[in-house]
């Protein structure tokens, strides 16, 4: 076990690449997962976190740096001496056995093997785990979507893993199944206090669950932080557009520092805009972007008088409205910014009155809300992003 | 059009229908019917000569199931990992194997070990391990259980690939990860999932062999399998024995292949093959 200010660190990336012929799948990754911890890698497909995980599980080897399993470096050895065990994205359980046969196998390769009498007893507790009594028998087929995943769940964790993967465990569950099952994921990893990494390309999932999330593109990680972190200080425009909703305003950065910029827009207009990474400035005259989530847009009647709670204003037009039931979105045109999407809470609604397709409108923002942010996908990659250690 | 399917189904099976009645015989002519009794059943089977020929080909064509199920399985799972045009080169090999008409592979095979006894013996004399004047290596069972093996082989990968290739691949990465060893891993999952597969390739093997009567003709040297024993005595002349034989063979074979389709199918409809 490696001892860091942190605590012990279970799995560790020290600059690992992988390629598949000319595809880079992983790009120099440095990856650090504590003890303990519920972890994401989260990205869009093709990011590199699928390959990431099966690098921790061993189903596949690096081309170059270390993976680190409680220290000790796993590199060239097989996925059966590794201490992971991993819950497959379909689940992949053994169709020709029983579900009591499918959880205890882990234990039944053990050397020396358990007993009978403890592999059953053994069983049995995953299955109070998981809460599946009395399925001992049933095949596996005979289940349903989430009891598969409960099943894959205990067969994962019968042998008490250094590190539990799980490969988009809730991709093939209907919505209201999965909202279920990432509470009980949450609360089966600190019941079991196993180190949990799950990948996968749903942000509300890892959002909802995780204590550090890893966001990837193209085989790196671009940020790494909490829930709050990722939502709140993105560090640039790739991460505020991936992780919930925002609305962009590109333009040029006409003054930085490492406080805030300043953004030009192309209609000349220039909108402020904090710096979340805080730590160095913007680089003037590269592409900008101010970055706003629709929730933070204040929106009222156009009566003339301006509101005193927003730094920046404008008047806009209602061109769509769609009612969320708890929150109402509306798409509104304003000049010299184009589209702009706003939510307003059903608060804000019941004092507006609620506005409709056509209506002028006052929105608004304060500046402490607004993002200024490089913009990745006009420049390229952002020059070494040094990832902010938070928490 | 039920009439013209309905004539051909006669015309294919109608014949073979008629070989099973006229199995039970009571004259002395095949060709002639008088109802009816098992006389050339009891018949059949004390004549030492049949019976000599079927044990042989029993005796061959379990060998060469065997053989070919073993060799045919290991084949197969490893040609899964062969990729690229070597993988091609194998595939059509394999289909070959298959598609060339019987007569070539026993007169290829005929030749072939004819040629390779004719270099081997001296080497095998000089070594003084056989008798010097008669030859150690000669055409027999070896010779024919070696040409059956060789084209029921290809049967088997078959057969078994297609299997293996409709077999979740996360099954085995699945096992891997619960700390099986790759022979624990090929134990607990990889062989139960292609079981059926494989036991389907041992009977098709099994029925192909015992039926083979071109094969078995060009390179059973002085053995008689069962339909060489058939083939010779229709020269003789038919009698209502032949017929039994056709239908002791013809029940055999069938039951063998129905059990080996039921089993090549039954485990799709259980989800065993999801992916």
């Amino acid at each position: 076990m490696v001892e860091t200010i942190n605590g012990t660190v279970d799995v560790e990336f020290h600059g690992v690449t992988k390629r598949y012929g000319d595809i880079l799948a992983v790009d120099d990754m440095d990856l650090e997962v504590s003890s303990g911890s519920f972890v994401s890698l989260l990205g869009p497909s093709g990011c590199g976190k699928t390959t990431s995980l099966r690098l921790i599980a061993g189903f596949e080897q690096p081309n170059a740096g270390d993976v680190r399993i409680g220290g000790a470096s796993v590199v060239g050895v097989p996925p059966h001496k590794r201490p992971v065990n991993m819950v497959f994205q379909n689940y992949s359980l053994f169709p020709h056995f029983t579900v009591a046969e499918n959880i205890g196998f882990g234990l039944r390769q053990l050397k020396p093997r358990p007993s009978k009498t403890e592999i059953t007893a053994r069983v049995g507790e995953m299955l109070e785990l998981v809460r599946l009594q009395g399925f001992e028998k049933r095949r596996t087929w005979e289940l349903s979507g989430g009891q598969q995943q409960r099943v894959a769940l205990a067969r994962a964790l019968i042998n008490r893993p250094t590190v539990l993967l799980l490969d988009e465990p809730l991709a093939a569950l209907d919505r209201k199944l999965r909202q279920d099952m990432q509470i009980e994921l949450q609360t089966l990893q600190r019941d079991v206090g196993i180190t949990f990494v799950l990948v996968t390309h749903d942000q509300e999932e890892a959002l909802s669950m995780s204590d550090t999330i890893y966001l990837m593109d193209e085989g790196r990680i671009i940020q790494m932080g909490g829930a709050r972190d990722l939502y709140d200080e993105p560090i640039n425009r790739y991460v505020a557009d991936f992780v919930g909703k925002s609305n962009f305003f590109d333009g040029e950065i006409a003054e930085a520092d490492t406080s805030g910029a300043v953004i030009r827009l192309a209609s000349g207009r220039v909108l402020r805009g904090r710096n979340p990474r805080g730590v160095e400035s913007l680089n003037r005259n590269a592409a900008g972007v101010i970055a706003i989530r629709p929730e933070l847009i204040h929106i009222e009647k156009a009566n003339g008088s301006a509101s005193l709670t927003t730094d920046v204003e404008t008047t806009a037009r209602i061109k769509n409205r769609i009612f969320l039931g708890d929150q109402t979105e509306y798409l509104v045109e304003a000049e010299g910014f184009g589209n702009i999407l706003v939510l307003a809470s059903k608060h804000a609604e019941s004092v507006s009155g609620g506005f409709s397709p056509g209506d002028f409108v006052n929105v608004g923002w304060k500046e402490s809300s607004a993002l200024a942010l490089e913009d990745t996908s006009k420049g390229g990659r952002p020059t070494a992003v040094p990832v902010p250690k938070i928490g | 059009m039920r009439l013209y399917a309905a004539a051909v189904y006669l015309f294919l099976y109608g014949p073979i229908a008629l070989i099973v009645l006229f199995s039970f015989n009571s004259g002395r002519h095949a060709a002639s019917f008088e109802c009816c009794a098992t006389f050339w059943y009891s018949r059949t089977f004390n004549n030492t000569f049949l019976i000599e020929a079927l044990l042989n080909s029993l005796l061959i064509a379990g060998t060469t199931a065997v053989l070919a199920t073993i060799m045919g399985t290991m084949a197969s799972l490893a040609l899964q990992r062969v990729k690229g045009p070597l993988r091609l080169i194998f595939d059509a090999l394999t289909y070959i194997a298959i598609i060339i008409p019987g007569i070539v592979i026993g007169i290829a095979t005929l030749v072939a070990l004819v040629t390779a006894f004719d270099i081997l013996n001296p080497w095998i004399a000089s070594l003084g391990l056989g008798d010097a004047r008669s030859n150690t290596l000669s055409l027999g069972y070896g010779s024919v259980i070696a040409a059956h093996t060789l084209f029921t082989m290809a049967l088997v990968i078959i057969i078994v690939r297609a299997r293996i290739q409709g077999m979740d691949r996360s099954l085995i990465e699945a096992s891997a990860d619960l700390y099986a060893t790759p022979w624990a891993t090929f134990r607990q999952v990889t062989f139960p999932q292609i079981f059926p597969a494989v036991m389907a390739g041992f009977l098709l093997s099994f029925t192909f062999s015992f039926d083979d009567f071109i094969i078995a003709f060009f390179v059973a040297g002085s053995e008689t399998t069962l339909p060489i024993y058939v083939f010779s005595s229709i020269r003789r002349g038919i009698t209502p024995e032949t017929n039994v034989i056709a239908t002791v063979v013809l029940t055999v074979s069938l039951t063998l292949l129905i059990i080996a389709q039921v089993l090549t199918r039954s485990r799709a409809d259980r989800g065993g093959g999801k992916g």
